[in-house]
């Protein structure tokens, strides 16, 4: 019996290389797998005004995807492959602008905020029904976040956006308000995501199994099935006409429906686009890339929102504690040179912790900048002496440590390979130490590791709260400081001037302490055939499909 | 013997019973964990706080001592009850039972392919006069043995799919999307079959009666297809146990690569995500293929060889 994931190995053909079997060990059906990032440019491309002509209505969109976590209930899954389909499933009471942050109606026409941010009154369109009839109301909205908290493992990002849920207050059938007991800025953006997404009360009310089988929702398209592993059938929802106010159409999608079939190994997702057994595909890895090109497909690109992929410290750690190192460690990385190598050129170097697209993202590059000498000049400064292999020493101590990262990302390797010789450059010894992606977790929580590479997505600066207030989780081990007291503070604002402003200082924090070192922006890249128009992405980097139509479709 | 059966099918127990906690060792005393995994939809989201991993893990009982889970496991497994998928909260035998059914259907085609090609390369080879071709027949089989399968399945699709369109890339939709998996799986095999029917075949040609009939003026092709190749046959069959592990680990592989629902992707998948309950139903699930192939060949033989007994020892 193998029980082994696929041998290692190299092939002899171009256009399949080993790298990519590789990633079938760590990658396969291992989903958030955030996309095999690395091409594209920062901004959110919308084809949708691409020309092309007049949209047609007809045909099956079929999109290929890199794996399946297995549950298709939009609450309880994390993963961009599976968020891609039940996205499509149902409609939230809001939606986000990718290229403002900014928050706009959905199924909730108007909202109220409360001054410090504990309260939210929501009032819900009219003539919405689930896709079997029953109204979206008030009670219907109330069911959902009652039932969220209650949700298990793998619910693990809803917990976050309901922290402090105190209960839903139904005013009338369009009207509810939503109190927390302590102030939550970032419940609003979380009511866009596809995780807050809104549901049928009879699938609230099923089992956490039961709802990873079957969900039914309000949204554009409905579940016609769904078979773990293989594939997942949706067709268009007839008479839907309450799309997000972002969208060019609202009413019912042009498309009869989409299937998305899960295939593992990249090299057949680009194959299978090339060759038409696929209008689109998620998880370009960037060794495919050319080859898409050529067979004239649309690489469509957009930043991550959220914390920017790069190296976490663990301040727990002596050589961590002088600031003076840890900007050392910032000057010598070259940023511009691990994009340009590793990633496509237009990818972003980091200009901050939060990425380029996240809302209230302040633009800090001036501060990681690249300066060998400067920064061997530090490394002196804060008493360490050169030996003779040219590496650095303080009373018997060297100056290095170890990276902990993951295979979720082709990139990982290459770029933390040249973060490896370019701090080599001014004497820092890294070693590298690939983990497992099932030890993750305990890593984070019991801080075996030094440095760990990685990022998060989250369309809203409350990012920063969740992964640096000391009296979270605190993974990186930091002393509590005046940055507490600015997470906490943007928090309770409500006023976006005023949240912008503390967001910007709690950036200015992290990034001119260097407590984290940011890297590079994650892009995630979708590749579509040139007849499909209107692939739009979300202010999270997944897709809407309602605006999607394919040249010459058939009827 | 039905002693004998006796004694095999305790022995087969056992088999399984060290299969079974050969695995458990393994799986349980490596790093990680399987809620950590599950969480793990997960990198990419923010952290979960310690005690609700603390909290899960005791639910899902991988808090208990060892030897505590080791037992309370294995008195469930006999019972029939491998547990339930971390991953999906499924039955695991009906997560195995689920995708059972395109495994069987990949592995049967890959076996017919495999006796076919197989089977003719030896009879050709042994069969023929001329030197030269029989040379070339048999440099085939320690070739395509040695061949990896994925490269194999990567390249077929790659000319039938992409560059002809004759068959789908993916999926599992009729004969059509069978065609590329099974003759992936097939080849290694076929080498197999080869390899050892040619073999059987060369030295059963050199036997007395071959001499004797072809005196009787019956011809060669008659004696060769009729009675050679009947006495070469009864070694390759003690090569099913192996060809049915064969197929098993082969699916692991060509499952992936073409995109298909079955054992070997839900094996890859449960490997990745350390979804331990199921690696152990699909290690079981192979043990028993593996155990039961072999019992059936020992059984059969004596039916096709009189020659051969079963149980004399024993009795």
């Amino acid at each position: 019996m193998t029980l082994a994931p696929p041998p290692h190995s190299r092939t002899p053909q171009r256009t399949f290389s080993g790298s990519r079997l590789r990633a079938l060990g760590a990658g396969i059906g291992l989903s958030t797998l955030l996309a095999l990032t690395a091409c594209g440019g920062a901004g959110a491309q919308s084809p949708a005004a691409d020309g092309g002509g007049d949209p047609v209505s007809g045909g099956t969109l079929r999109f290929a995807v890199g794996s399946d976590a297995g549950c298709i209930d939009p609450q309880q899954v994390g993963s961009n492959d599976s968020i891609y389909s039940t996205r499509q499933l149902v409609d939230s009471l809001t939606d986000q602008d990718p290229e403002t942050g900014e928050i706009v109606p959905w199924l909730a026409q108007e909202w109220e905020i409360n001054d410090d941010a504990t309260e939210f009154t929501f009032t819900l369109q009219e003539g919405v029904t689930f896709s079997d009839g029953t109204p979206v109301d008030s009670e219907a909205v109330a069911a959902n976040f009652d039932r969220a908290l209650d949700l298990g493992a793998r619910a693990a990002l809803i917990g976050g956006y309901l922290q402090g849920y105190e209960g839903t207050e139904i005013v009338d059938e369009r009207t509810f308000t939503v109190t927390f007991a302590e102030p939550s800025a970032q419940f609003l953006q979380a009511t866009s995501t596809h995780t807050l997404g809104i549901l049928h009360p009879d699938t609230v009310a099923a089992s956490d199994d039961a709802r990873c089988e079957s969900v039914i929702g309000s949204g554009p398209f409905v579940l016609e099935s769904y078979t773990p592993n293989d594939s997942i059938s949706l067709s268009a929802r007839e008479g839907y006409d309450w799309g997000s106010s972002l969208w060019e159409n609202q009413s019912e999608p042009y498309l009869d429906g989409i299937e998305f079939t899960v295939v593992p190994e990249s090299g057949v997702r680009a194959g299978s686009l090339q060759s038409d057994q696929v209008e689109v595909i998620g998880n370009i890895a960037p060794q495919d890339e050319a080859q898409l090109q050529a067979a004239e497909a649309q690489l469509l690109a957009r930043t991550n929102p959220g914390i920017a992929f790069g190296l976490r410290l663990n301040h727990d750690l002596e050589v961590f504690a002088d600031e003076e190192v840890r900007e050392a460690i910032s000057l010598a990385i070259n940023r511009e040179e691990i994009v340009s190598t590793v990633y496509t050129a237009d990818t972003p170097a980091a200009t901050s912790i939060l990425s380029s697209t996240t809302p209230d993202h302040a633009d800090l590059s001036e501060h990681l900048g690249h300066d060998p000498q400067r920064a061997e000049q530090l490394i002196a400064e804060a008493g360490y002496e050169r030996t003779d292999d040219g590496g650095w020493e303080r009373d018997g101590e060297p100056l290095e440590f170890e990276i902990l990262w993951f295979n979720n990302a082709a990139t990982n390797a290459p770029t933390l390979e040249l973060i490896q010789q370019q701090l080599a450059a001014v004497g820092i010894g890294v070693s590298l130490q690939e983990g497992q992606v099932a030890e993750w977790q305990t890593h984070l929580s019991e801080g075996t590791f030094e440095t760990n590479w990685g990022n998060i997505t989250r369309a809203d600066p409350d990012i920063l709260r969740t992964t640096y207030h000391t009296d979270l989780a605190n993974s990186y081990r930091l002393e509590p400081s005046a940055l507490d007291d600015l997470l906490l503070e943007q928090a309770a604002a409500t006023d976006p001037q005023e949240r912008a402003e503390l967001v910007a200082q709690a950036q200015e924090h992290l990034v001119t302490e260097y407590l984290e070192i940011p890297v590079v922006d994650l892009t995630t890249v979708l590749a579509v055939r040139a007849e499909v128009h209107g692939v739009r992405f979300d202010s999270g980097s997944r897709v809407h499909l309602n605006d999607v139509w394919i040249e010459d479709a058939e009827q | 013997m039905t002693r004998y059966i006796v004694l095999r099918v305790l022995l087969a127990a056992g088999v399984l019973w060290a299969a079974y906690t050969v695995t458990f060792a393994i799986l349980y005393i490596i790093p990680g964990d399987p809620v950590s995994a599950m969480l793990a939809g997960g990198l990419d989201n923010g952290a979960v706080s310690a005690e609700r991993l603390e909290e899960l893990r005791d639910a899902y009982g991988f808090n208990d001592p060892l030897p505590l889970q080791y037992a309370s496991h294995l008195w469930a497994a006999v019972q029939g009850d491998l547990g339930t998928s971390v991953q999906t909260g499924q039955p695991v035998s009906t997560a195995v039972g689920q995708v059972l059914l395109p495994t069987v259907e990949l592995s049967a085609a890959a076996l017919v392919i495999a006796l076919v090609l197989g089977g003719g390369i030896a009879l050709v080879a042994t069969y023929t006069h001329s030197a030269w071709l029989r040379e070339a027949l048999l440099g085939i089989p320690p070739v395509a043995v040695s061949l990896p399968t994925f490269w194999i399945g990567l390249l077929l699709i790659q000319w039938f799919s992409f560059q002809w369109g004759i068959f789908p890339a993916m999926g599992d939709d009729g004969i059509r999307s069978l065609v590329l998996p099974a003759l992936t799986l097939g080849l290694p095999i076929s080498a197999l079959v080869a390899q050892v029917l040619a073999k059987s075949l060369q030295e059963a040609a050199l036997d007395p009666y071959v001499t004797t009939t072809r005196a009787k003026g019956i011809s060669r092709l008659q004696v060769h297809l009729g009675h050679v190749l009947r006495n070469a046959t009864l070694p390759s069959l003690t090569m099913v146990g192996l060809i049915a592990g064969n197929l098993l680990a082969g699916s692991v592989i060509v499952e992936t690569v073409f995109s298909r629902p079955g054992l070997g992707q839900l094996t890859v998948q449960a490997v990745t995500l350390q979804d331990l309950p199921v690696v152990q139903g699909v290690v079981l699930f192979g043990a028993v293929v593996f155990i039961a192939a072999n019992l059936i060949v020992d059984l059969l033989l004596p039916l096709a060889d009189p020659r051969v007994t079963v149980g004399r020892s024993y009795a």
